[in-house]
């Protein structure tokens, strides 16, 4: 019994620190009408500010939670400032997109600064603890129990008798009449943003505390964590996410009593993925009605693509075949090489997101089914390297769909935050599913790539599959966008009641459209397998899945030679440069947050 | 004249407010009926129930002979009933021509192969075989779909047939509520359902709107039209419906609805309106 009781206090404890989190999404929420992806980077700002104040300057604990407040209030300022005051009036999806940005931006430069490896954040006191019955509570639970129910009694009074609190209330009920009765949205913004993201930090300050670890991935997984408290207690619903969030903490904890750590966040998830498609307003939410209506994923900017005559595109081909011929260097063809398979992944993403315009942010979950399928088929099963590869093709359209499928009645952001937590389950059941997956341990002597029993051991042959395989995809790609599918497909996501209306069953073409791609991307994860030899859990990680998106945008959502033209860029250019790889990330967040405000149709035009 | 749609306490309620309160609704085959009321009686709100973009709470919706309350939207396009929409929903990204061609989706049998159960959980894979392969039947039907949108879009003079590859973004207002009209006859309607087609359009318009729609009327098309424009109303129509506060309040021929003292009141005003008002 005394068990249950520590793991129900863990539960609320932990559930108090997620609640500090995703109080602060739900204000954002309801005054911006947006999930700030960036909220997990404040929180890691927050505990490397604390970590910082404690080990440097040896400061208290009422001290290092001032500076922690103070400096997550501005860089909630900041972000504010950058990731949404310059986008009002663009499509909804793109703060959003920014904020994933930010977020790639600060968490590289925490990295870059203090370096990936962990730390400690000590704290006297973790070593006190106090007998209640046969269980025992420590006092750092207390203060953390403590500073959450302050935090949440400052808010209700500051929103419940300030004026500000008020402006804040009706900005998020109504922002129009809201400004039209001379309330300074942008200054409740800034405050809600300041709030927010203080009571972030203090949510980091507290967890590098709890546990005396800190380190700048933890970002992530904050982030999602915070959501999936938020989603659960119904979007921009602040009493919900506190009840949300604590709910979230004592499942999670019960979950580790009963399965083991490895299986904590997969419940988190799967909590998510059963609330957004049976009760997408939350379990607190008093009546069924549809979520708030102006949440379009698309993020299509009225443009002219570019036009490139079919010619031009066949010369470009023909001359990338040449390549090798007129220039044997290894390390051109090795990177060019990575540039096709990233442009496959692209293909896949440019067609789902930008064609059909369900923004997935999970998409690597695809690259890792089709990695996996492909090496445990001919691993296992002594299929040959070809057949495994398409046979993985086809795996990952099957499943990939069948995954996402559930989610298909969502719209706009609940879809991507859908995919996003569909992602992280795939990566979480090949952790956990050993006797598959090999588990931690990963998929080791997958065999090299061979093709009707030739093998393809030098760079040039390797290059010319590569390459090869993209071209057919693409051609396939762009000879279906120019049959009737691309004007339904198109048409679906410029408008689905309109769609629906003339016959367009969404979940047939919505479906069809997610096999077609997750096809090109189930090809490529299962070209990479072989080509590395070696994949576990993390090869294909969520930062893929955003560099991915960042491709596609760069390109033009939807274009197909877009798609690839981003991934030559955003592969191909850091490379040859020799680019550091601590730093491509933050290039990424950068390119991705420039491309949302300056050229939101891509460089060749969305399609 | 024997019943095309037979609506029967047909009901929808928001919280306290009962948007569509118990309609009865009868359209014969070949006939034209207008639908008019002040804004918030709840006509569009039964175009919705009507065409399965809402689920009535109450009642039931009959066409042809059966019954398709609370079937989806794209079921009820398949059987024929076309709509436009209140503000207007054009594919804003797609060209003047992809628009309609959207329009007679349900019309491409030889790409959208129909088979029964099980072979129809292969039909979207062979759906997208067609699309790429597109054997000789798939192109003639493509061109055949094509050469009558033209035809469709002729009949809007000169106002479209330039703009064929035209995004519709960069349409006129008119011009867009065109678009939807042509998509909404591309599907080869049985019934065609318009909510305000001339909704923001000016006096020259309105006018080649209307003798539009006379030609559709004249063809045989079974027409329901919501409308503002009351000269409009009564020139086109077979029978006028008057609803107000989710009620039909008058139903009847277009000149004894006009002088229905309910109809009055419902837009003038419950007794106490001002003379001037009621001289506007």
């Amino acid at each position: 019994m005394a068990s249950w009781f520590d793991y129900t206090v863990n539960g609320i404890i932990i559930g108090n620190i997620y609640a500090l989190l995703a109080v602060g999404l739900a204000l954002i929420f309801g005054v911006a009408r947006l999930i700030n992806f960036a909220h997990g980077s404040v929180y890691v700002v927050g505990a490397y500010a604390g970590f910082v104040a404690v080990t440097q300057f040896g400061t208290p604990l009422p001290l290092t939670l001032l500076i922690v407040v103070v400096v997550g209030a501005l860089l909630g300022l900041g972000i504010e400032r950058f990731g949404l005051r310059p986008l009002q009036g663009y499509a909804h999806i793109a703060p959003l997109l920014a904020t994933i940005g930010i977020s790639f931006v600060l968490d590289q430069l925490v990295q870059l600064f203090f370096k990936p490896d962990p730390r400690a954040l000590p704290s006297d006191l973790l070593n006190i603890r106090f007998q209640i019955g046969s269980g025992t509570i420590g006092a750092l639970d207390l203060v953390i129990g403590g500073i959450g129910l302050t935090s949440a009694a400052l808010l209700y009074f500051f929103l419940r008798f300030t004026k500000l609190g008020w402006a804040v209330r009706a900005t998020a009920q109504d922002r129009d009449a809201a400004q039209q009765m001379g309330v300074d949205v942008n200054a409740v913004n800034r405050t809600v943003f300041a709030i927010a993201s203080a009571l972030g930090a203090v949510s980091g300050l507290l967890v590098g505390m709890y546990y005396n670890y800190i380190d700048p991935s933890m970002s992530f997984q904050a982030t999602l964590k915070g959501v999936v408290a938020q989603v659960v207690g119904g979007v921009g619903n602040v009493p919900g996410a506190i009840a949300g969030s604590i709910l979230l903490g004592v499942v999670e904890s019960y979950g580790i009593a009963l399965f083991g750590t490895s299986y904590r966040n997969l419940f988190a998830f799967v909590l998510l993925i059963v609330v957004l498609v049976l009760r997408p307003n939350g379990l607190f939410a008093s009546r069924r009605q549809t979520p708030p209506e102006p949440m379009t994923g698309t993020f299509i900017a009225p443009s002219k693509p570019v036009r490139i005559p079919p010619r031009t595109l066949l010369g470009i081909a023909v001359a990338m075949a040449l390549l090798p011929l007129v220039l044997p260097n290894p390390y051109v063809l090795q990177t060019l090489t990575n540039a096709w398979l990233y442009g496959l992944l692209g293909l896949s993403l440019t067609l789902i997101a930008g064609t059909v315009g369900l923004i997935s942010l999970g998409h690597a979950a695809l690259l890792a089914i089709g990695g996996y399928a492909s090496s445990l088929l001919a691993l296992d099963l002594g299929v040959p390297v070809g057949l495994a590869i398409l046979s993985a093709g086809l795996i990952t359209a099957f499943l990939g769909t069948a995954l996402v499928f559930p989610s298909f009645r969502l719209r706009g952001h609940y879809l991507s935050i859908a995919t996003l937590a569909i992602g992280e389950i795939v990566s979480l059941v090949i952790l956990n599913w050993e006797s598959l997956t090999r588990g931690p341990i990963g998929v080791t002597g997958i065999p090299p790539l061979s093709i009707f029993g030739i093998d393809l051991d030098t760079d040039r042959s390797i290059y010319w599959f590569a390459l090869a395989v993209l071209v057919i995809l693409a051609a396939l790609q762009f000879r279906l966008l120019s049959s009737h599918l691309g004007r339904v497909l198109r048409a679906m996501r410029d408008d689905d009641v309109a769609a629906r209306s003339y016959g367009i069953g969404l979940d047939r073409y919505k479906a069809l459209a997610f096999a077609v791609g997750s096809f090109a991307a189930g090809i490529s994860g299962a070209i990479t397998a072989h080509l590395y030899s070696y994949i576990n859990h993390e090869t294909f990680n969520s930062q893929l899945s955003i560099l991915a998106l960042t491709i596609v945008i760069l390109g033009g959502m939807g274009n197909v030679a877009g798609a690839i033209l981003g991934s030559v860029l955003l592969v191909g250019l850091p490379e040859v440069f020799r680019v550091a790889a601590e730093y491509r990330v933050l290039i990424y967040g950068l390119v991705l947050l420039l491309l949302v405000r300056f050229r939101p149709q891509g460089l060749l035009g969305t399609v | 004249m024997s019943a095309l749609l037979e609506v029967r306490g047909l009901t929808r309620r928001f919280g306290g407010l009962t948007a569509v309160d118990a309609v009865d609704l009868d359209l014969a085959e070949s006939e034209f009926v207008s639908i008019i009321g002040p804004n918030g009686a709840g006509k569009t709100t039964l175009f919705n129930l009507m065409t399965g973009h809402d689920a009535p709470d109450a009642g039931a919706v009959r066409y042809a002979g059966s019954d398709i309350t609370g079937f989806s939207p794209e079921t009820l396009a398949a059987l024929g009933i076309a709509r436009t929409f209140q503000h207007g929903r054009v594919f804003a990204n797609l060209s003047v021509m992809d628009n309609v061609l959207v329009g007679a989706h349900v019309r491409f049998k030889t790409v959208r192969p129909q088979w029964r159960f099980p072979l129809n959980l292969l039909s979207p894979f062979a759906e997208v075989m067609l699309a790429l392969v597109r054997p000789g039947k798939v192109r003639a039907e493509e061109a055949a779909m094509r050469q009558a949108v033209i035809g469709i879009l002729e009949r809007f003079g000169d106002r479209l047939i330039p703009r064929l590859d035209h995004p519709a973004y960069s349409l006129s207002y008119a011009n867009r509520r065109r678009v939807e009209i042509g998509r909404a006859l591309a599907l080869g309607p049985r019934l065609l359902l318009l909510d305000e087609p001339t909704a923001g359009m000016n006096q020259t318009e309105t006018t080649e709107m209307q003798a539009l729609i006379g030609d559709l009327k004249k063809s045989g098309l079974t027409i329901l039209l919501i409308e503002h424009k009351l000269d409009m109303v009564m020139q086109l129509s077979d029978r006028v419906i008057v609803m107000d506060e989710g009620k039909v309040i008058a139903n009847g021929k277009p000149n004894d609805v006009r002088n229905d003292p309910a109809v009055i009141e419902a837009y003038l005003g419950h007794r106490r309106a001002p003379a001037t008002e009621a001289a506007a």
